[in-house]
């Protein structure tokens, strides 16, 4: 009698512990194909295995002079100081977006040197620089 | 002077807490039966003690005094009186103050009202309660003191970040400290249970009304912060999966679950253990977020001045905390016996609580992976929206279910199955009439909509029937029917809304598929402490031939120099229309990003209902013990 008892909550123990194994997998697994990979100007250039199609952010600062305005998108340079990548981008972009500002932008590559952004990221403080382009930046002041 | 002033009162603050931890623990265990006078007296002065200290903090901000680093740094003589006094809270180190008064306050009005006879119970949760007392005024003086003085004194401040002087995001940070800090004191009391070994009935009694209004003021302000998202940032979205959100979010999932099982804990003998887990865990929660936010390691649209140290304070705290809870908890958890059937509320109320939980893990998840990672392997990623959507939407369809079936589960076995028949046939009929409106394919978003239509039917139905009836739980229904609401509108409203992104010159014209958009004029103003650049537009509905006027803004405020884009939204009550414009090549060419979104206010209103349920919940239970 005890015996049985003790089989069902085991058994019961292995099914919970087998369900939030699986569970947990599948969320690691829709987490990987759903996060968004941020890269510098110089690690687009030096990477062989950014995928086209993959949605990513990338980031730095947008360059002096770069900004254009057409009827049809912006355009602007980012540059981590050592490489540069063209983005170009059509809507309202959020407050504190300027010239020699940094800058996140999420959207696709179309090659090495040219990005089309689908959004770029909106920050709270003016002396904020979002930490990936901080410390991309730091990289290539070395 | 305020400086000076400040800083003994949080000293004395201080002492006084020391002296109130010393006094329960020695009250702790003893044969009287009631707590002595002079312990009330201590608490009260305490109370007096940290208050004033805010008051002054208040003062120097109403009175500019920059002799404050604190008030340098965040204020401006020019600044609206309403935003000095909202920038009181509006910075680390004045937030951190409002953190320790609710604390203090929280602490007293358990000792005050809490009603519980037994007294090793209130000693102990009064004890914890002041140790954590002690701890945040300990990193307030040594590591974020608002009351920092600064010399020579200067003339004028650096001003507050213009995005940050809004009504809305003025109220949003007390509104979600009382609901953060407000947990603290069902985990004190969580502790002290464990210890004093109350029932479990008295338990539930003495956290409930607490779990009520933190959970209440909780939803609030995550609805505030979401409005202020919405208009101010110019995105046209009120939730963004961002890492600061969910910080908010994720104790509001383990405050959900925590009042379910209370409502099991009151009623039967069962879930001791689990309410206490959900009570540590809230707190937990709670200072998890403010680690994540104060600590600066999350990327996010939201961002304090980060500073590392207060995180290592805030992080050592949490673990410890942490800790110290498992070690209460092992040490003196009850055994526990299950007393329930399967087919009974009480589970679907735990089902409830895997729901939460499940959420939580999910949430809790896409925010700490990123970081991880970063510090495992240093790649940079961000984890969006596409993640929680995937994840969270398929287990909706068995919460809408289990949240319309569940509270009526005995009932129905009750009643003729007629009434539920009506339920089911009229959903299924709304659900029809609102599929051929959307002739949306996937078949999970049609799942969803049905169920929450289910929802809102059996809640209406259920609401019908308790004016019949006496003993029906009104405050459940209405938060259920908020909830219903809340899903269904969000659904419409991502079906339906409409984007466009374009550049305009003056007086140029944009036809959308269903708009034509004139820029129609420009107009230069200056006002109090900004210059403001205004867009005339005039929208055209194609088909109804409706204008509207939109005058969206770009605004230079001087003090510190800083641009923000005013969105310009005509708000009726079925639709939204939206029209931010920006300007970052200073040529003629303006960016224009041009909305319409649908049932917004009825989003808004569907989340007030949802927490209207728990204060209701909260003043019938005050009613109904004054009887």
């Amino acid at each position: 009698m005890l015996l049985k008892k003790v089989k069902i909550r085991l058994s019961i123990l292995l099914a919970l512990s087998v369900l939030s194994v699986l569970a947990i997998f599948l969320l690691f697994k829709v987490l990987e194909d759903n996060v968004l990979y941020f890269y510098s100007p110089s690690e687009i250039k030096n990477s062989d295995e950014i995928n086209l199609k993959k949605r990513i952010r990338i980031g730095g600062i947008v360059k002096q002079g770069s900004i254009q305005s057409s009827e049809r998108d912006i355009k602007f340079i980012v540059t981590d100081t050592k490489n540069e990548i063209i983005v170009s981008y059509s809507g309202t972009v959020p407050a504190l977006f300027a010239e020699g500002k940094g800058v996140v932008a999420e959207g696709n590559l179309k090659d090495k040197k040219f990005f089309v952004a689908k959004r770029i990221l909106a920050k709270h403080d003016e002396n904020y620089m979002p930490p990936e382009v901080e410390e991309s930046l730091n990289i290539n002041a070395k | 002077m305020l400086s000076n002033l400040g800083n003994t009162l949080i000293i004395v603050a201080l002492l006084i807490s020391f002296l109130l931890v010393f006094f329960s623990f020695k009250e702790f265990r003893t044969n009287n039966n009631s707590i002595p006078g002079k312990i009330y007296k201590i608490s009260l002065l305490q109370l007096f003690f940290t208050a004033s200290s805010f008051i002054i903090l208040l003062l120097a901000y109403v009175l500019s005094d920059f002799s404050l680093a604190n008030v340098y740094e965040n204020s401006h003589t020019n600044k609206p009186l309403f935003y000095k006094i909202s920038g009181t809270w509006g910075n680390h180190e004045g937030s951190l103050l409002l953190w320790i008064n609710i604390l203090v306050l929280f602490s007293s009005l358990f000792l005050f009202i809490n009603k519980n006879k037994d007294k090793d119970f209130k000693i102990l949760t009064l004890l914890f309660q002041n140790i954590l007392v002690i701890i945040f005024l300990i990193f307030l003086l040594s590591n974020s003191n608002p009351f920092s003085k600064l010399f020579p004194i200067p003339l004028e401040g650096l001003g507050l970040n213009p995005i940050l002087q809004d009504p809305a995001l003025a109220i949003h940070p007390p509104l979600l400290y009382v609901g953060f800090v407000g947990s603290s004191i069902y985990f004190s009391a969580a502790l002290a249970a464990l210890i004093s070994k109350i029932d479990s009935q008295s338990l539930a009694i003495s956290i409930k009304p607490w779990v009520l209004v933190s959970w209440f003021f909780q939803t609030v302000g995550i609805l505030v912060g979401s409005i202020w998202a919405y208009y101010e940032l110019g995105w046209g979205g009120y939730w963004f999966w961002d890492p600061v959100e969910n910080s908010s979010l994720m104790p509001w999932f383990v405050m959900t679950a925590l009042l379910h099982s209370i409502l099991v804990l009151e009623r039967r003998i069962g879930l001791y253990s689990w309410v206490i887990v959900l009570s540590i865990l809230t707190f937990t929660m709670s200072v998890t977020g403010t680690f994540l936010v104060r600590s600066g390691i999350l990327n996010s649209v939201h961002t304090f001045a980060s500073d590392p140290s207060r995180g290592l304070f805030i992080l050592s705290f949490l673990i410890i905390m942490v800790f110290f809870s498992i070690y209460i908890f092992f040490k003196f958890a009850p055994n526990e016996s299950k007393k329930y059937t399967i087919f009974s509320k009480e589970t679907f109320i735990i089902a409830n609580n895997w729901f939460m939980i499940f959420f939580l893990g999910v949430v809790l998840i896409g925010t700490l992976y990123p970081v991880f990672l970063d510090t495992i392997t240093g790649s940079k990623i961000s984890v969006g929206p596409p993640y929680y959507n995937l994840v969270l939407a398929p287990f909706l369809i068995p919460l809408l279910f289990l949240m319309t079936s569940g509270p009526n589960y005995k009932w129905i076995s009750h009643e003729t199955k007629s009434f539920f028949d009506l339920v089911l046939v009229l959903s299924v009929i709304l659900f029809l009439i609102t599929f051929l409106l959307i002739k949306e394919s996937s078949f999970l978003l049609n799942l969803i909509l049905f169920f929450s239509i289910y929802l809102i039917i059996q809640t209406l139905f259920d609401f019908y029937e308790s004016f019949k009836k006496k003993n029906i739980n009104i405050s459940r229904i209405i938060s259920h029917l908020g909830f219903g609401l809340l899903i269904f509108f969000i659904y419409i409203n991502h079906i339906f809304s409409q984007e466009n992104n374009f550049n305009l010159k003056l007086g140029e014209i944009k036809k959308t598929d269903q708009y034509i958009i004139k820029f129609e004029n420009l107009e230069e103003k200056s006002i109090k402490n900004y210059k403001s650049i205004v867009g005339y537009f005039n929208i055209s509905d194609k088909k109804t031939s409706i204008t509207k006027e939109l005058k969206p803004e770009i605004r230079v405020y001087d003090k510190p120099i800083t641009i923000t884009y005013e969105a310009s939204i005509e708000s009726n009550l079925f639709s939204d229309t939206y029209l931010t414009m920006s300007n970052i090549s200073e040529t003629d060419v303006f960016n224009i990003k041009f909305q319409v979104k649908p049932f917004m206010n009825f989003i808004w209103f569907s989340v007030l209902l949802l927490s209207l349920g728990g204060l209701l919940n909260f003043l019938s239970r005050n009613k109904n013990e004054k009887n």
